[in-house]
Order: structure tokens, then sequence, then C-alpha cells
């Protein structure tokens, strides 16, 4: 999974070029001039602190607990959906229940999973702000809080989706699901085909975080 | 938002920044001791005006809310607000001189 990060961001300092584990350049926000949000930011962890609200340790832990949390959770959903049709059944009725089943935290959110076919083709947005599984996923991708995907994935679905290389044929039809404060979506994406002998494991090996978000379909296994 | 028109979507990632997890960290926090909630985490990004929703970056946005809404709740004042980025601000040029720990 290309966007697992193992790697521990709290010590990350700015390497100039480099690229950091996972792949991407390192940012500059470390060591560019200090902006007025990050001023705020700084005051507002440092009040809290000062007052008793959290502790240093809580936010630490919180951002571990942040930086553990990978598409790879959603993926062991989706695989135990596709190998164990009772839990495939109870996964569709009550999302946070399943997933909680799985020994996932689903907090205060309700999550709703919807189902791909060849019929059907799920996808999912916030327009309003980032709302995300983030319980099952990890922090949403960038391209997910901007403006361009939130504004026109409700509007022309489909070419959105062609702009992630996803072509659905004219009879799909397309389901956009917009998030709420309280309610999460969840795409299981189809089960591609060749995948008939892999087992739980190998099978969440597969899911991406594009597919369960719905922007992409699994390729067909060889 | 839903609706507009905008230009393609750039399918690319980025690690967060360490401020940026803390705005996430403190938000996940404080709203978990109850000092406020989802809606009020959006209320505030909502009611700001559309061009400095589009001037801003995202976790800025999500600071400013999280700001106001703790301010709301009693959990510190304006002035001591205030007075402690003035103290931040006067530490250094950059976040990681500012930041102390």
């Amino acid at each position: 999974m290309p966007h697992d990060h193992e790697h521990n961001h709290i010590h990350d300092h700015s390497h100039g070029d480099q690229l950091s584990p996972s792949g991407h350049p390192y940012r500059k926000d470390q060591d560019a001039k200090l902006t007025y949000w990050q001023t705020m930011e700084i005051a507002m962890r440092e009040l809290l602190i000062e007052k008793g609200v959290v502790t240093p340790q809580e936010i630490t832990r919180t951002i571990e607990q942040m930086d553990r949390r990978s598409p790879a959770d959603g993926a062991k959903v989706v695989a135990r959906a596709w190998v164990d049709p009772g839990y495939r059944a109870r996964l569709m009725a009550d999302g946070t229940a399943a997933i909680a089943e799985m020994g996932f935290d689903p907090g205060a959110l309700r999550l709703i999973a919807v189902e791909n076919t060849d019929q059907i083709h799920n996808v999912v947005v916030c327009t309003l702000c980032s709302c995300y599984p983030r319980n099952l996923l990890g922090l949403p991708p960038d391209w997910y809080k901007q403006r361009a995907y939130r504004s026109r994935v409700v509007k022309t679905p489909r070419a959105v989706l062609r702009e992630f290389g996803t072509e659905l044929a004219d009879n799909v039809q397309i389901r956009v699901h917009d998030s709420t404060a309280d309610m999460r979506y969840l795409v299981v994406p189809a089960r591609p085909k060749g995948t008939e002998k892999l087992d739980e494991t190998d099978l969440a090996a597969l899911i991406t975080r594009d597919s369960m978000i719905g922007v992409t379909r699994l390729a067909p296994q060889k | 938002m839903g609706g507009l028109d905008a230009g393609p979507v750039v399918p690319e990632d980025q690690d967060f920044a360490l401020w940026e997890k803390r705005v996430d960290a403190l938000m996940v926090l404080t709203s978990a001791k109850g000092l406020f909630t989802v809606d009020g985490l959006r209320r505030c990004v909502e009611d700001m005006a559309p061009e400095d929703y589009e001037n801003l970056g995202y976790y800025d946005r999500w600071v400013s809310s999280v700001n106001q809404n703790l301010i709301e709740a009693g959990s510190y004042s304006l002035e001591e607000l205030a007075r402690k980025m003035e103290q931040v601000a006067r530490r250094g040029e950059t976040y990681g001189d500012c930041t102390g720990s």
C-alpha cells in the first residue's frame, strides 16, 4: 500500500529536497517563516496545556494513533466481507457495529458501507469540508479536501472519475454519497476477477484507498 | 461548494506537516472532551467570508475554527490568546524556533 505511513512524523525535520520514507517531498513548514495560523496553533496548544485541558502526552499519543491508521485497516474489512457472506451482511446492515467487531474503533460516527457491483458504482465526497472514514482509512488524501473534487464530483462524476483513470460504461449507475458530520461512507469495491483462489490476507493487499473512496475500481488479476 | 465549477482534480498526496497534525490532534482531543462538536467545527468554517475560505489553507481554517469554539467554550479568553500569540511570535522566525517543545 503506497500510503502506509509507518515512520514517525513527530520528529520530522525539513530535509531539503529529499523524499520522506513514504516517497513524498518533505514540506518546508518547519523552516519557513512562521505564519499567523501556526502562531495560533502554538498559542492554543500551550494555553490548553497550561490550563490542564490536554497534556503533551495526549497530543503525542493522538498523533501516533493518527499515523498508525491507514487504508490497510479498511482493506481488512473489505476482504473479510468478500470471503465471509455473514460478515458482509452485517457490514451492509450496520457498518459501525461490523467494524467494531473486527476491533476497529468506530468513534462517535456512523459508518455506512455501500457496495459496488457491475451495475452500480458508489463514490464518496464531503462537499462541506472533508468528512472521511478516518478511523478506518487514516487521514484523507489532499485531493479529497480540495475544491476541484468537492465541487465537481457531485455534478459531473463521470468526468471526475475519468481523471482518476476510471471509465464506467454508460449503463453503470453512479451514486455519489455526500458525507455529513456524523455519517461516513466506506465503498466496498467489487471483488476483481481472477482472485477466486486468494485468501483473505492476499485479498486485503489488493484493496487500495482510492477504491474504498470509490474513485477507482480494482483491476482484474491474472 | 458542491456543484460549483472548478478545474481538474489533481490526484496528488502529501505528508502532513507537524503543525497540521497538532491542529488535528487538538481538534480530536478537545472535541472528545466535550468542549465542542463536529457541528461547531463546521459552523465556524462555514461562517467564514467566501474570500477567506478561498484564501486560507485547510488547516488554517481548522485552527481558526477550533480556536473560536474553544473561546466560546470558555477554555481561554481572547486576551489570553492575544498575549500568548505575541509571546510565541517573539521567540523566533520559524515554526521550528517558536514551537518551544
